[in-house]
């Protein structure tokens, strides 16, 4: 049987890419910063998922105001790797897993929710920079990977609580895949944490209120869905709003995890970088 | 394109990108997304006037765009994630745009998040 085992949260800041990019993990600026990747990077050499299914927003890379799915769900063979206005990421193409994305497409829709279905879709630094987080920079991913994009740009975004259930029925299409003997699947929800890119009040970071998002997260994610899209705007910042894509990886965890590593640093640029990792299957979280 | 009041319109500094804002901006956000693509900067480049007349904005968000205000595109419509692409085809990055909207130089945009951000420091 195929299972959801391990979940990852982790912020996708475009600056920690291109440190990673350009070799500057170990500037004093980025140091503090990489040092608590080190523990993640190692745990997922050991945990080595064989396909992620990546919760992430597109930022006017694959999507414009022209088309704006609430959740889409890329089920092509590969993905390219997109052109933000910069040139695009030196890193390995993103590699599909079609018959798994089909499977979820048609569960997923089946069982209530009405996703986009995406054959052309270039991935951005939200798909790309948490795999650079987790992996650092090998020849190819080791993971295969299905992208799940979130329209988090044009408000509203989807609620925490709709979220919060996708990831419980991802969870649920992923035991009915049939070719799924002993398949280990990972859940990213990545974005956050608190940040404000825009306005008067951009540099806006809450270390509180990021602190106790990242101690609810295990035990009281169904709290956390209830609050509201202007609680979100208000207090994690208008681009703190992403956190709604966290639930999805909750959902998508047994009602029980074991936390296994957290790591929140300020700044990575205008962000405040956090990364939690949960293990969430029945069996792991009994041991 | 008025509506009525929403609780989030008291957030101090921060444009929701709700309904409003993308009627207002979808033509200037448009023309930020066109420069995705490299052919699109080099005609930018070669004569940003002439490339911005191929779309369909308003006098004020053009001006706004030659001018690099960055913080009257918020107003005018723009999406920061459209907007930066302009600021991205100039070099610059996020805490560039973000101590131009908030009246400060880079370096003491920059010092404020090492510092711990915004709500540290007001």
């Amino acid at each position: 049987m195929a299972e959801v085992v391990y979940g990852v949260a982790t912020s996708h800041v475009p600056a920690i890419g291109a440190a990673i990019d350009n070799g500057k993990e170990n500037t004093p600026y980025w140091r503090p910063l990489f040092e608590g990747y080190e523990g993640a990077r190692k745990w997922m050499a050991d945990a080595d998922p064989d396909v992620i299914i990546l919760a992430y927003n597109d930022h006017a890379s694959a999507f414009d105001l022209d088309l704006i799915p609430t959740f889409a769900i890329g089920v092509a063979d590969e993905f390219p790797i997109a052109d933000e206005g910069y040139g695009p990421r030196d890193i390995p193409k993103v590699v599909g897993y079609p018959e798994l994305a089909w499977h979820l497409a048609e569960s997923l829709i089946l069982n209530g929710f009405d996703m986009t279905i995406v054959n052309d879709l270039p991935v951005d630094h939200g798909l790309t920079v948490p795999l650079s987080i987790m992996y650092g920079k090998p020849d190819k991913w080791p993971a295969k990977v299905i992208p799940l994009a979130v329209n988090v740009i044009q408000y509203p975004p989807p609620t925490g609580q709709r979220c919060f259930a996708l990831g419980r029925a991802i969870r649920n299409a992923v035991q009915t895949f049939p070719d799924g003997d002993n398949l280990k699947v990972a859940v990213f929800g990545t974005g956050g944490m608190s940040h404000q890119l825009q306005g008067e009040r951009a540099g806006w970071i809450n270390t509180p209120f990021d602190s106790a998002f990242l101690d609810r997260l295990a035990d009281d994610p169904e709290g956390l869905t209830e609050i509201s899209h202007t609680e979100l705007l208000r207090d994690a910042g208008s681009e703190g709003i992403e956190l709604v894509m966290w639930l999805i990886m909750r959902g998508a965890l047994s009602r029980q995890v074991r936390e296994v590593h957290r790591h929140y640093h300020v700044p990575a640029s205008n962000t405040a970088a956090g990364l939690i990792i949960f293990e969430g299957s029945e069996a792991l979280v009994s041991m | 394109m008025e509506r009525a009041h929403r609780d989030y319109d008291d957030i101090p500094g921060t444009y929701v990108f709700d309904s409003v804002h993308h009627r207002k901006g979808y033509h200037l956000n448009m023309f930020g997304m066109s420069l995705n693509d490299p052919k699109n900067r080099a005609k930018f480049a070669e004569d940003e006037g002439a490339y911005l007349d191929e779309w369909d904005m308003t006098p004020e968000q053009r001006e706004a765009v030659l001018n690099r205000e960055w913080l009257e595109m918020l107003r005018l419509g723009g999406n920061i994630y459209y907007t930066f692409k302009i600021a991205a085809f100039d070099g610059l990055n996020m805490q560039d745009v973000g101590a131009a909207m908030s009246g400060v130089t880079s370096d003491e945009f920059t010092q404020m998040m090492i510092d711990g951000g915004r709500s540290a420091n007001g």
